[in-house]
């Protein structure tokens, strides 16, 4: 690691104007950032700890929606009640994800800013890698892609995300709240990850300077029912080859809502818009006709070398989600 | 590159199974190697440096947290509890009881970092069964593979059991 200096900041328009200054990384969990700088990957000269903005932390319900604090740690999110009762989905997610340790140290803002597992991103010697070093190229393309996309990449970075609990909120049509030199916004999670394309150094819309305050997520009777299926090569402790979050609004077996998110897939959490609206009348425990219904979001699939059965899984995968989430599985 | 007047050393209080220190450190220095290096404590093993195998796990205010992703800095003002701190006056914590009665280690290099999950595991009620075990020791491997024994001593302790 490069020296640093080290301050803690307990106001939120100071962490605003630290993470303005260039070579300035803010310190949550720690979790992802002392790895970076461990393999290189970030290397910056100041540290600035954020932990004690306790106004960061809070998680709040109200009639409408629920709100996680960027600072809230993945191990009290997936424990907190009216999570677990409004958005099952997600306190499932958080509680596949990683281990317990790592939970509770883990913070949702930093959750959400984690990056790929990529082997050649992560590699110990620097290897071709678009995402590291712009324009050395992308080894993983024609390489070890088994864990990559085929979903969302480009020529450029096949990269995926690796984070549970975006795939939930992404299903959830969550918002992340942010504020920065300019103020507050908020971005539909949709939104805040961006695909490689010609710049897979640049993964969200975060301007510098911009913190991540909070999470927020709609409530309804249908995110209640809902649920988090991750398929992986380990039982436990291990990232998802294919996940997907879902919920449905049934009458009988009919399906009259339904929404799905797919991890594992894609460089960010990927929502099946295109299916969705052909799921509702179909019978929900009719694998065949869902199974077809899923065709228009994988259309645009590209399996690489050793990662095409995620398509087939994928769809499967899917399919039991929503049947667990309507109580059919 | 910082400046010549903005310090990239600091002076760290930390509070370790009960005992204050003072300790001028390195900023990029982790809590693991503060206690291993600087205070003695080499009960909490280095195994990755990664925060892959659990081996460095401690307390942090009372709850599991790897040592090795954890800045000495950053763990200023908070209470550190260590392996070296579980026994009290001599007598050895149920947990490390159970896992000699149940024979839950072979090398020894993961059993801190075992010992220090499995009573956390206990207390947040994550021992209730077999199964919840299983999941919930998950951030702590044995390359001994010594994971049926304990598992059992981790239920053992959390029945109370003699």
């Amino acid at each position: 690691m490069n020296p640093f200096t080290y301050a803690r900041l307990t106001d939120l328009s100071s962490a605003i104007a630290a993470a303005s200054a260039p070579g300035t990384s803010l310190l949550a969990g720690g979790t992802e950032l002392l790895n970076w700088m461990k393999e290189g990957i970030a290397a910056p000269e100041r540290v600035v700890d954020i932990n004690a903005i306790c106004e960061l932390a809070h998680i709040e319900l109200d009639a409408t929606e629920l709100r996680l604090g960027a600072l809230a740690r993945m191990s009290t999110v997936a424990a907190h009640p009216e999570v677990i009762r409004e958005l099952p989905a997600l306190s499932s997610a958080l509680e596949k994800s990683a281990s317990q340790q790592i939970r509770n140290m883990a913070s949702m803002g930093g959750n959400l800013l984690q990056r790929t597992r990529c082997p050649y991103f992560r590699a110990e010697v620097e290897l071709p890698c678009n995402k590291r070093t712009p324009g050395s190229g992308c080894a993983a393309q024609g390489g070890e892609d088994r864990t990559l996309a085929i979903l969302g990449g480009s020529e450029q970075c096949i990269a995926t995300h690796p984070s549970d609990a975006a795939v939930a909120l992404a299903m959830f049509d969550a918002v992340v709240r942010v504020r920065g030199p300019k103020g507050q916004r908020e971005v539909p999670i949709d939104e805040f990850y961006v695909l490689p394309g010609a710049t897979p150094h640049v993964e969200t819309v975060l301007a510098p300077g911009e913190v991540i305050v909070q999470i927020a997520v709609p409530r309804s009777s249908m995110a209640s029912r809902s649920h988090y299926l991750k398929v992986r090569e380990r039982a436990s402790y291990e990232f998802a080859l294919v996940s997907a979050a879902a919920s449905v609004e049934r009458e009988g077996k009919i399906i009259r809502a339904a929404r799905i998110a797919l991890g594992g897939v894609a460089p960010k959490p990927w929502r099946l818009r295109r299916s969705e609206p052909g799921l509702v009348g179909l019978a929900l425990d009719d694998d065949t006709a869902l199974h077809r219904a899923l065709a228009p979001d994988f259309e645009a699939a590209r399996p690489g070398n050793h990662n095409g059965f995620k398509i087939e899984l994928a769809k499967r995968t899917a399919i039991r989600a929503l049947q667990m989430a309507g109580g059919m599985a | 590159m910082s400046s010549a007047d903005e310090p990239v050393e600091s002076m760290v209080r930390l509070s370790v199974n009960g005992q204050q220190h003072a300790l001028t450190l390195d900023n990029r220095a982790t809590l693991l190697d503060a206690l291993r290096e600087r205070l003695g404590l080499t009960g909490t093993k280095k195994g990755c440096d990664r925060g892959e195998c659990g081996a460095c796990t401690v307390h942090i205010d009372g709850r599991r947290a790897l040592s090795c992703l954890t800045l000495a800095v950053a763990a200023q003002g908070r209470e550190i509890t260590t392996i070296e701190g579980l026994s009290k006056a001599g007598a050895l914590h149920p947990a490390q009881a159970a896992f000699i009665k149940h024979d839950a280690f072979q090398c020894g290099y993961c059993t801190s970092g075992q010992i220090m999950s499995a009573v956390a595991c206990i207390a947040e009620g994550h021992a209730r069964s077999e199964a919840e075990v299983a999941e919930y020791m998950s951030g702590n491997l044995c390359r001994c593979a010594a994971y049926p024994q304990i598992r059992a001593a981790v239920l053992a302790a959390a029945r109370g059991e003699e």
